[in-house]
């Protein structure tokens, strides 16, 4: 009868081969230990650790052991498959770990029931604030060091009591829910998954702030998170936890939800609260900031979802717990999404100043095409890229900053060392510039230009004054841009010109693409002894760019070729080269 | 009372004074384009940034009060550049035909560009190439032309509370247009023409038929008569630089006359019968 399952997976990045060399040598050692018939082994696809050697997991013992060696067998098989003990040595240590406060409830609960939340401490951080009064309310959220998670770090506690001290007796509460950065879904998870989490921190910040009305500002593009929220203002509706004197108290506070149209720059504030009022989203200028005079000339307080997703914790645990987590200026966790190239991609949460190689390599796994790192972009759109020598920095909102990128709303995008630097920069700029309310001349022009620009060095159209060029538009769109998103546009362009100016070069002065990405930059060409004279390539290409028989062979007229890749893709023996 | 300084210079200021306003007041002058002293600031161009000791970013000077103790600098070799730049952008998407432009000579956009010294092109030009609306006989607009100040949109919707004109679309493509991208005529315009005499540059201006009365004025077919409002004899005056409500009446019939009119009509000669009526 089987007892014990091991799994075993070689998880040294790049190799396979280890692993059945080494399921022999156990499997021949279970047989003479007379296990054969009690211990099953499996060749795992994956166990959820990487870069740990050969790592084998016992069930349901659950014991995890890494960088196995060959001469581990024996006591593995005596110690623990025999007696159920770990050996301590070889137990795998994670070298980073996640951390769901944001994310707890998500996936654990029914994001539909009330009563689900409830049960799950609910509520109870909203009866506590109440009874604690605002003054007190404000004090745990300044003390828990809780910074915006919406992308700009500001102290949560210090918005709370600048919006408190203005003077007024309406108020009104945003939930910045618009979420446009290419690749993140931290606010939309969240929003599905525990949506009351959000509407108690809400109803906590209307509370400490002196708020009677509270908006959530979603996109319309998340028909499955506006259902819910929609659906558990009705219950705490119902239950009387929003609207008149919740929880029989004086203070009351009505919920409602507005549509965004998913343009980005209205997830900036002051185009969000012109949204709301029907106006064009586009942004005004600062001072006036929103806590004194937001929306209908209200004194308003915005926030992001993760940010008042976190405020029910910190007030039922305490402002001590929660900065106990993170790091020195950035307390407690960050929800990111990682995609790209990474072998796992998905939400991940993990305490501040967790470092960016744990994130990608301990915990997303590294390149899912087991090819070279190259980089990773944090911050979206808004943000820079981050180079293999420095993903040793923890990650929090003044390490971010100090490498030209920024902590941003949490997307992160691996890349691989097919990803070309120019072409990367290129596609985050087109997306400011396409997403450019068009107001302010550096945002609109300046976008524009260095669009321009980038696509005539991926196309070796480029000196290297364009280089110039494009810092000096860079910085006239950081310093004169009138709101964040001209304001961090040049990012991406900044930070991949800090660290990869090589690569740029490469294809100003060499007109190549190192990474074989820009297509314009590419030369195809037939190798004849590759090739097998079936045609193929001729019949796919669109200019009739190939020319030859089957029985000559077959080449590529370089003067007629537009480089659009289509013979290579459809040669089945690998005889175009491109270069 | 607040006080800072602007360069050094102290500046003694009410509270709410924009850094713009206080500089005036102290004789130093921040460039500025989008900005109109009747209109509340659009912030849109991004030419009045200045800097404020202990940051880092530049602020726009029209539409940032000045605080307490601030230390601020409208000068220094990173501003100018940027401003430098921020003009550079602007004048790559604004056509080069200032000599057949209806506001040639009177444009804000050319005459900070005359101040910048710029003489050569730094990037490359694109025009959106959208044609021109000369749909009512009062306007022409050129959306070409446009460097999104705001000013018009700001006077025919808040001031005028018209809401003939709007932005449309957005990014590089975004255009001010009359609601809805249709013609001017269909519009609710009532040619009030405050859009036309607040616009920097030729992007709206008024139809202008000089060249067609010079034509008539010179055939001698022609038997030409003039008649004026009542407003222009004092209106005139100031563009001749007389003080502020000079009368010329006979300066203007005088001119009238011998710019060939056989005869000069005036149109508060019948207000007057009317108000004795
Ligand atoms: C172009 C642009 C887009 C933004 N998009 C978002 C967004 O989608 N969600 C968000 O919470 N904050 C966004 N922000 C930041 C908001 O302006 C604001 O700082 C934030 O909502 C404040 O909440 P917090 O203090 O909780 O972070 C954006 C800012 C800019 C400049």
């Amino acid at each position: 009868m089987i007892t014990k399952t091991v799994l075993i997976k070689d998880t040294t990045p790049g190799s396979t081969s280890g692993t059945k060399e080494f399921f022999d040598v156990f499997t021949a050692a279970l047989r003479e230990s007379k296990l054969a018939d009690e211990i099953r082994l499996v060749r795992a696809a994956d166990i959820g650790v990487y870069n740990h050697g050969i790592v084998l997991k016992i069930l349901p013992d659950n014991i995890t052991y890494a960088n196995v060696q060959h001469h581990d067998i024996k006591r593995i098989i005596g110690v623990t498959l025999k007696h159920g003990n770990p050996i301590k040595d070889l137990l795998y240590q994670p070298r980073a770990y996640q951390l769901r406060l944001v994310l707890k409830n998500c996936g654990r609960i029914d994001p539909e029931s009330i009563d689900d939340y409830i049960a799950h401490d609910g509520y109870r951080a909203l009866s506590a604030a109440l009874q604690a009064g605002p003054d007190t309310v404000i004090r745990e959220i300044t003390a828990s060091g809780l910074r915006g998670r919406g992308g700009g770090g500001f102290p949560t506690g210090l918005k709370w009591s600048m919006t408190r001290s203005t003077p007024g007796n309406e108020k009104y509460m945003i939930c910045n829910a618009d979420e446009g950065d290419p690749g993140a879904y931290m606010d939309r998870s969240v929003l599905e998954g525990d949506p009351h989490a959000v509407i108690e921190g809400m109803l906590i910040a209307g509370f400490a702030i002196g708020a009677s009305q509270g908006y959530f500002y979603i996109r319309a593009e998340y028909p499955l998170a506006i259902e819910r929220v929609q659906k558990a203002i009705d219950q705490a509706h119902a239950y009387g936890l929003v609207g008149e004197r919740i929880f029989g108290s004086d203070f009351s506070m009505d919920l409602e939800i507005r549509l965004g149209a998913g343009a980005f720059v209205c997830g900036e504030e002051t185009a969000l609260i012109a949204s709301i009022e029907g106006k064009r989203g586009t942004p005004s200028p600062r001072p006036p900031y929103p806590s004194v005079k937001g929306l209908w000339g209200k004194p308003t307080c915005i926030n992001n979802v993760e940010t008042l997703a976190n405020v029910p914790s910190i007030i039922r645990n305490g402002s001590a717990w929660f900065s106990r987590i993170g790091t020195e200026n950035s307390k407690g966790t960050k929800v990111f999404a990682v995609t790209g190239k990474v072998r796992n991609s998905g939400l991940i949460e993990v305490p501040m100043g967790t470092t960016l190689r744990d994130i990608v390599f301990e915990i997303g796994g590294g390149t899912a095409s087991g090819k070279r790192f190259k980089a990773v972009q944090t911050g979206g759109p808004s943000g820079g890229v981050i180079p293999e020598h420095l993903l040793d920095t923890p990650v929090d909102y003044d390490n971010l900053q100090k490498l030209g990128s920024i902590m941003g709303s949490g997307g992160m995008i691996v890349m691989d060392e097919d990803d070309c630097m120019v072409d990367i920069a290129k596609f985050y700029l087109k997306f400011c510039v396409d997403e450019s309310c068009g107001k302010c001349a550096p945002c609109r022009i300046g976008g524009y230009q260095m669009l321009n620009l980038l696509e005539n060095i991926s196309r070796g159209n480029a000196t290297l004054e364009d280089l110039e060029r494009l810092r000096l538009i860079a910085k006239a769109m950081q310093k004169a841009s009138l709101c964040g998103l001209g304001q961090t546009a040049a990012n991406p362009v900044l930070s991949t010109l800090r660290y990869f100016e090589d690569e740029y070069r490469e294809h100003i002065l060499n007109r190549r693409c190192p990474s074989k990405k820009c297509t314009a930059l590419l030369q195809f060409i037939i190798d004849r002894s590759r090739c097998k004279k079936c045609g193929l390539c001729a019949r796919s290409c669109p200019e009739k760019a190939i020319t030859g028989d089957k029985e000559h062979g077959y080449t590529i007229d370089t003067a007629r070729c537009i480089n659009c890749g289509m013979c290579f893709e459809t040669c089945k023996f690998g005889a175009v080269e491109r270069n | 009372m607040i006080i800072a300084t602007i360069n050094g210079i102290p500046v003694h200021v009410a509270e709410g004074t924009t850094i713009l306003e206080a500089a005036r007041q102290v004789q130093v002058k921040i460039p500025t384009l989008c900005h109109h002293p009747d209109l509340p600031p659009t912030a849109a161009c991004g030419i009045c940034i200045v800097k404020v000791q202990g940051s880092n970013k530049m602020l726009r000077a029209c539409c940032t009060p000045i605080e307490e103790g601030m230390n601020i600098l409208t000068h220094d070799p990173e501003i100018v550049e940027v401003r430098r730049t921020v003009l550079e952008l602007i004048l790559s998407n604004h056509p080069n035909d200032c000599l057949k432009c209806g506001r040639n000579q009177s444009c804000e956009l050319q005459n900070l560009a005359a101040a910048f010294g710029i003489r050569e092109e730094l990037f490359p030009k694109f025009i959106s190439g959208i044609p021109k609306d000369d749909s009512t006989n009062a306007f022409v607009i050129d959306p070409d032309k446009c460097i999104h100040c705001g000013r018009c949109i700001e006077i025919c919707q808040e001031l005028q509370q018209v809401w003939a004109l709007s932005f449309l679309g957005r990014g590089f493509s975004s255009r001010f247009a009359p609601a809805a991208g249709m013609r001017l005529v269909e519009s609710p315009c009532v040619e009030c023409g405050q859009c036309s005499s607040h616009c920097p540059t030729g992007a709206i201006f008024e139809l202008d038929e000089t060249v067609k009365v010079w034509q008539k004025l010179q055939d001698p077919d022609n038997y030409c008569v003039v008649q004026i409002a009542p407003s222009v004899r004092v209106a005139i005056g100031e563009a001749f630089g007389m003080p502020p409500g000079t009368n010329m009446t006979g300066k203007l019939y005088t001119v009238l006359r011998r710019l060939g009119f056989k005869a000069v009509f005036d149109t508060s000669f019948a207000a007057d019968v009317t108000v004795m009526e």
